[in-house]
């Protein structure tokens, strides 16, 4: 399994307001325990919870890459308002770390150094990879609701032009952005007064059907999946099929566990079956789905060949 | 003063026609496939028929517009290639494009023809507008619902193509281009496949107290009492429960429709250069009626008399109306 | 090329005398049949794109039924075999879609003078079954050019305008969709 070993693991950047003090335990635990190769860092969702956290970035910053983790900086999703412009302009301008650009905005001001392209960044098929290529992007995070069929010929394409390509292979699926703010309407308020009472809900807020069915989770403007997506199983295809990167969106579990689990899978260490069962009790009763893989509803969960 | 022009959809060839004779400047238009985003049951246009459209607009002055405005998945991009080949034979004047690959082949297989920047892009800042300008030489953009109308006037002095903003019809509350809410729940995806909840997966129920309960793929979207007005089974429109909203409220948005009548003269005074009516879903009757209010409202406007435009709540979904973003930023 | 379907089905007729009400309302199909089999062979005749549009629901058994007339009519467009009679409510079909509304509403709807989504929000349109065999109808006939209730009329000449001209008169402003007259 010399090629699985190759395929690496990533840290997709926490998309929830965490506190300050959360995110420095999360991130020391996971420079200690979690087998991640790679680690997003920076606030994609809401530019208002930024200041909060942006204090802590360098130490951060210096703790993962001492574990050798290589830390990249991941861009806000959406780009409108002046602080917004401003905050993607700096990021553009550095150096020396990697950056992930979530937005057209940020294509305009990194013009062709290096970049990374983020899952909202929308580049679902060849033309756009050829594209982005020619213009600096370097790898490139395919968006999540992409079907296998889809990702093995974007992933060829890629690689083909000497790009790095990522899935998000756990955590809730990122299902819609918006210019409002759910959370603060929800408790009666709007996104300028907000309260930042997203601080509430670390792993997002549920919404429920009027018949009760759990389908949604709501995250300040974002709008993500009630199930987690969980491609264990397909992660022996999605690397057949030329994905090098593999990412792990921060929940609130026990996410060094969670790396474990997958990195002992790839290595051959681990049964799948065993790895998945693992899974299973580290993330409680949260339901996994993959459906948006196999081209199907994403809130499915399709059984796989591979799990057997 | 710049001179707006009024943007018309067409989902029929029908649709086209009296959208044209109800003074629409460009009608826009799309094949019966996944390249664009209202890629519903029976609506549409074959070649032929596009050809004949474009000959009736053009004979009348009008523009066609072609919307070739959803994201291909890999493997299939000559689907698109193939539209847009498609679309430059039969004459049609602009391309309304999102994604980038699509966007080069254009800029470089149909140098002659416009491009347009759909609002799947969803370039919402002048660095991002500017991007597919010097890029792909963009000539307009149209922009997402979610700016204030000092915002527009901000962005307009900052970039260096023409813009479009919504006027009135369906009011998208995602990021459009980045919601992929129904494929979610169906299967089927809004930006490779061009559907946002597919009829193939709704279900309405009457009840016995009168009222009705809409379904998208077996979830239901929201339940409307007897007396109650109705909307579209879409998930950004429908009713929840949260934890401390035990009640069930509208999570998103409530049914309700863009309606910036009385804003026309402050958008032109912004620098928009382009009104659109969203609708191509909706039958000739809507367009006739829409279409025709608001050409005469902006032929008020361009003749300096104050623009008096009709009623059209009777159109909107949920019988509601919002002016949204573009009023106030509490919208958000 | 269309065959019309004009007889009702023998299991239709015999449910049909369970009460006086179902055997008026017999009476009334058996008089109207033979008009809705000309009109129906008539549009099908001058606006064959609509077909195309219907796709795969060309098969599909479609119930419209106007709410205050005492039968329902049953529709399948099937371009071979098209089908448009007048049933009893308690003798209709299994049918894959059902679109329910005042009489005059539906005639606006056909003739696309209201916008069928808005007399869905206002609640005077009420749909069930295949949702999308109703949006392949709707788009099907909005997509045809002209009235046809005033093709139907002038099918039967001066009579017929002016039972037309006698039916607009009779509904003022009861269609509650949002006419554009």
């Amino acid at each position: 399994m010399a090629v699985r070993e190759m395929t690496k693991l990533t840290l997709g950047p926490i998309a929830y307001h965490w506190s300050a003090e959360t995110r420095r335990d999360f991130y020391a635990r996971i420079a200690d325990e979690a087998p991640v190769d790679e680690v997003y860092l920076g606030e994609v969702i809401c530019s208002k919870r930024a200041p909060f956290h942006e204090p802590d970035l360098s130490t951060t910053i210096e703790r993962l890459e001492r574990a050798g983790k290589t830390v990249i900086l991941s861009s806000l999703a959406e780009v409108m308002l002046k602080r917004e412009r401003k905050a993607m302009e700096m990021l553009c301008a550095t150096d020396g770390l990697e950056i992930e650009i979530n937005n057209a905005a940020g294509l305009f001001a990194r013009g062709r150094r290096p970049h990374r392209l983020g899952p909202f960044m929308n580049v679902y098929n060849e033309a756009t990879i050829a594209w982005m290529a020619g213009q600096g992007a370097t790898h490139v995070c395919l968006p999540g609701e992409m079907p296998a069929t889809a990702i093995s010929v974007a992933a060829q394409a890629a690689r083909d032009l000497g790009l790095g390509v990522e899935v998000q292979v756990f955590g809730r699926a990122s299902l819609a952005v918006s210019a409002r703010c759910y959370h603060a309407r929800a408790h009666g308020r709007t996104k300028d007064n907000c309260g930042f009472v997203c601080e509430k809900d670390p792993d997002g807020m549920p919404l429920r059907t009027a018949d009760d069915r759990p389908i949604l989770r709501v995250n300040g403007i974002q709008t993500q999946s009630e199930s987690y997506v969980d491609l264990l199983p397909e992660t022996e295809r999605l690397v057949a099929d030329g994905v090098t990167h593999l990412r792990l969106m921060p929940q609130a579990v026990n996410m060094a566990a969670v790396a474990s689990a997958f990195r002992a899978a790839l290595d051959g260490r681990l049964a799948l079956s065993d790895a998945e069962a693992s899974l299973r009790d580290l993330c409680g009763g949260t339901s996994f789905s993959n459906g948006f893989y196999h081209g199907r509803a994403g809130y499915r969960r399709i059984a796989s060949a591979a799990t057997a | 003063m710049n001179t707006a022009e009024l943007i018309c959809p067409a989902g029929t060839p029908a649709a086209l026609r009296t959208a044209v004779d109800a003074g629409a400047d460009a009608v826009y238009c799309g094949f019966q496939d996944a390249t664009n985003a209202r890629n519903f049951p029976g609506l549409n246009f074959t070649p032929e028929e596009l050809r004949e459209s474009v000959a009736y607009a053009h004979a009348k002055g009008a523009k066609v517009l072609l919307t070739l405005n959803t994201y291909p998945p890999a493997g299939k991009v000559d689907l698109w290639r193939q539209a847009a080949d498609t679309g430059a034979r039969l004459g049609i004047d602009a391309f309304i494009v999102a994604d980038m690959g699509v966007a080069d082949y254009v800029a470089r297989s149909h140098r002659g023809i416009r491009l347009h920047l759909s609002v799947q892009a969803a370039a919402s800042s002048p660095e991002a507008i500017r991007y597919y300008c010097e890029h792909f030489g963009v000539k307009r953009v149209v922009l997402p619902r979610i700016l204030t109308i000092p915002e527009i006037r901000e962005v307009r002095k900052e970039v260096p193509c023409e813009i479009e903003t919504f006027i009135f019809g369906n009011h998208g509350l995602m990021v459009e281009g980045r919601c992929s809410l129904t494929n979610y729940l169906t299967g089927q995806s809004t930006n490779m496949d061009g559907v946002c909840s597919p009829a193939s997966d709704v279900e309405y129920t009457r009840h016995d107290d009168g009222s009705i309960s809409s379904q998208l793929a077996g979830f239901t979207i929201d339940c409307f009492g007897p007396d109650e007005k109705a909307g579209y089974p879409t998930i950004c429109k429908g009713r929840y429960t949260a934890p401390h909203r035990s009640e069930g409220y509208y999570a998103f948005e409530e049914p309700v429709s863009l309606n910036l009548s009385r804003l026309l003269p402050e958008l032109i005074d912004a620098g928009v250069n382009a009104f659109k009516i969203e609708g191509r879903q909706r039958s000739k009757s809507y367009v006739r009626e829409v279409v025709s209010a608001f050409r005469h409202a902006v032929d008020d406007i361009r003749a300096g008399r104050s623009a008096n435009v009709a009623d059209l709540v009777a159109l909107t979904e949920g019988q509601k109306q919002t002016q949204g973003a573009f009023e106030t930023k509490k919208w958000r | 090329m269309a065959t019309v379907t004009m007889d009702m089905n023998v299991d239709t007729i015999s449910r049909a005398h369970r009460s006086g009400q179902t055997a008026l309302s017999r009476l009334a199909c058996l008089l109207i049949q033979p008009l809705l089999s000309r009109v129906v062979r008539r549009i099908a005749d001058r606006h064959p794109s609509l077909f195309a549009r219907l796709g795969p629901h060309q098969s599909t058994d479609f119930l419209i039924d106007p709410v205050e007339l005492p039968f329902a009519l049953h529709l399948r467009p099937d371009p071979k075999a098209l089908v448009l009679r007048a049933v009893p409510r308690a003798a209709a079909p299994q049918a894959g879609a059902i679109i329910r509304g005042r009489f005059m509403l539906l005639l606006e709807l056909i003739d696309s003078q209201v916008d069928g989504d808005a007399a869905f929000f206002s609640r005077h349109l009420e749909v069930s079954g295949d949702a999308e065999a109703v949006v392949r109808l709707r788009n099907a006939l909005d997509d045809v050019d002209g009235s046809v209730a005033e093709e139907t009329a002038e099918m039967f000449g001066p009579p017929g305008r002016s039972v037309l001209t006698a039916l607009r008169r009779a509904y003022p402003n009861q269609s509650q969709g949002h006419s554009v007259r």
